[in-house]
């Protein structure tokens, strides 16, 4: 490892305000609690904590280095009931709890033994982020990236979004009081639309695919002074957001590690992120070791990542993307190549299902389990079941599936396809003769 | 051809701060060789040992990514706007 970058090390101060020479914001002492640098993952290169994230020497992405202290299951359990309970291991300030946010996580992690009979796995589980806030996982990563941007004093809160991201980066900043601006693909799904709409007077519709707004969010993100892309600028704090699912995941099933784990991909920031999680409570002693697989789901419509996989090399070529999961139409993953090695690391997959395969599996998990997923959950549980036909996934071994949000954000993917059996007079005859009875 | 180049943060310190330089070529391949020339080291950044575009940046030539069109063969018309940006993930 190089020795920090001293032209973006940042000094404490009071937050908000920045630094004459550097250019950098004064950060007050503890503002990234156990957090120590960024670190590029391709080249290893450190630069000071920031709102970076792309590494100076080979465009590689920042992530955030750490110096953990020793964390016991106690001190955990003590915690809140959501995502704060975890702040000695993510980038936040130890009075994290005393900042107005949304309260994320610690959501349900459900038993379920319908969905398991019906596709022949003998122990699965349904870890359902749909109960979070703004109902997605994606109220993990805003509240770790809003309390970047408050570290960093930054006056706008902003983000590219498939939709999920938006309302919550609208939610999140409303409740904080600090002025957002969200943007997406203006043929975005209306009720995701309506979502953000609802908490913020600054919605923008970009036309173009969710690459373009992408690109859009990074251009202003180098213009805009004081502005936080919770996905873009200060994407290394955001993502570890997404770690609170992995750590969830093995606390609620009693501080052990399940054998199997299948997770929606669109950038891959959520899997890569989930197997981070896993490592790090081995390494902190908080889980025995034991191996597990890690499986990845996308939507065939938008399947770099599988296709790399099925392919056996380990450079994606970008597609663009066609599919009703456009929460995981991302058609350029930055992180899709860490997917390809942790999948095939710990003896997973990747696969990819039609869209009409999306639509049955959004039927079969609300009909089994009662649960109403969006089209990425759809994609996960359809993907679940063809792994089980296929034979690559072992029905014998305890399975988690992520449920990333609520159906009823895509409710147009499934309202052509399911409504009443009959249309009936009130009468108790009507009734017989439907054969319901 | 003189093409407009847009400068990420981290490759600003290459063009004295400038957020947007002009640059000559045919082709990408020529814009980069002629960035070089005048802000010496940039090139090092963009590609790899190889010398193809390193694997988390993206360059677009209008509004495409070159990668879906002819990477650094990529034809720059006179007044094409070029845009040098990392990669960066959204979405799950």
């Amino acid at each position: 490892m190089s020795a920090v970058v001293a032209e973006q090390a940042s000094t404490p101060g009071t937050p908000g305000t920045t630094d004459s020479t550097s250019g950098t914001p004064r950060l007050r002492e503890g503002a990234f609690g156990n957090a120590t640098s960024l670190a590029c993952r391709e080249c290893g290169h450190e630069v000071a904590l920031g709102p970076h994230y792309a590494c100076p020497e080979c465009f590689g992405p920042l992530e955030i280095a750490y110096d953990f202290p020793a964390v016991t299951r106690e001190e955990i359990e003590a915690g809140p009931a959501n995502i704060w309970r975890y702040k000695a291991l993510l980038p936040v300030p130890t009075d994290i709890e005393t900042s107005p946010n949304m309260e994320p996580g610690f959501t349900r992690l459900l038993k379920a033994d319908n969905l398991g009979r019906t596709l022949g796995i003998d122990n699965l589980w349904v870890k359902d982020d749909s109960t979070n806030p703004t109902n997605s996982f994606k109220d993990r990563v805003v509240a770790c990236a809003l309390s970047a941007a408050r570290e960093f004093g930054s006056k706008v809160f902003a983000c590219p979004s498939t939709g999920n991201l938006a309302n919550a980066v609208a939610a999140a900043g409303a409740r904080a009081g600090i002025k957002t601006v969200v943007f997406i693909p203006s043929n975005l799904e209306q009720p995701k639309q309506v979502n953000s709409a609802v908490y913020t007077d600054s919605l923008v519709a970009v036309n173009g695919n969710y690459d373009d707004v992408n690109k859009l969010a990074s251009e202003i993100a180098g213009e805009e002074d004081g502005w936080a892309f919770v996905n873009v600028n200060v994407r290394p704090y955001y993502a570890e957001g997404s770690k609170t699912l992995g750590y969830e995941i093995a606390e609620q099933l009693g501080w052990r590690l399940p054998d199997q784990v299948v997770i929606p991909v669109a950038s891959g920031s959520q899997l890569t992120k989930v197997h981070k999680a896993f490592q790090e409570l081995i390494k902190l002693g908080l889980v025995e070791e034991k191996p597990y697989k890690v499986y990845g789901a996308q939507a065939t419509g938008c399947s770099p990542v599988s296709v790399a996989y099925k392919d056996g090399v380990d450079a994606i070529r970008p597609v663009k993307p066609d599919t009703i999961a456009k929460s995981l139409a991302i058609g350029n993953p930055a992180d899709g190549i860490y997917v390809l090695d942790i999948c095939r690391e710990t003896g997973g997959a990747i696969e990819d299902i039609s869209d009409d395969e999306v639509r049955e599996a959004i039927v079969l998990l609300a009909r089994t389990e009662g649960i109403f997923t969006e089209t990425a959950g759809g994609t996960t549980v359809g993907v679940l079941k063809k792994l089980v036909e296929t034979g690559q996934l072992d029905t014998s071994l305890e399975t988690v599936v992520i449920n990333t949000g609520h159906g009823l954000k895509t409710l147009d993917a499934v309202s052509g396809s399911v409504g009443p059996v009959a249309t009936i007079d009130p009468s108790y005859a009507a009734f017989v003769a439907t054969g319901l009875a | 051809m003189s093409v407009s180049v847009r400068i990420p943060t981290i490759l600003r310190t290459y063009t004295g701060g400038e957020s947007e330089v002009t640059a000559s070529g045919a082709t990408l391949a020529d814009v980069i060789d002629d960035l070089e020339s005048n802000h010496a080291g940039i090139k090092a950044r963009v590609l790899d040992d190889n010398g193809r575009l390193r694997r988390f940046v993206n360059v677009y030539v209008g509004n495409e990514d070159v990668r879906f069109l002819d990477d650094l063969a990529t034809p720059t018309p006179d007044g094409t706007q070029v845009s040098v940006i990392p990669a960066v993930a959204g979405g799950c």
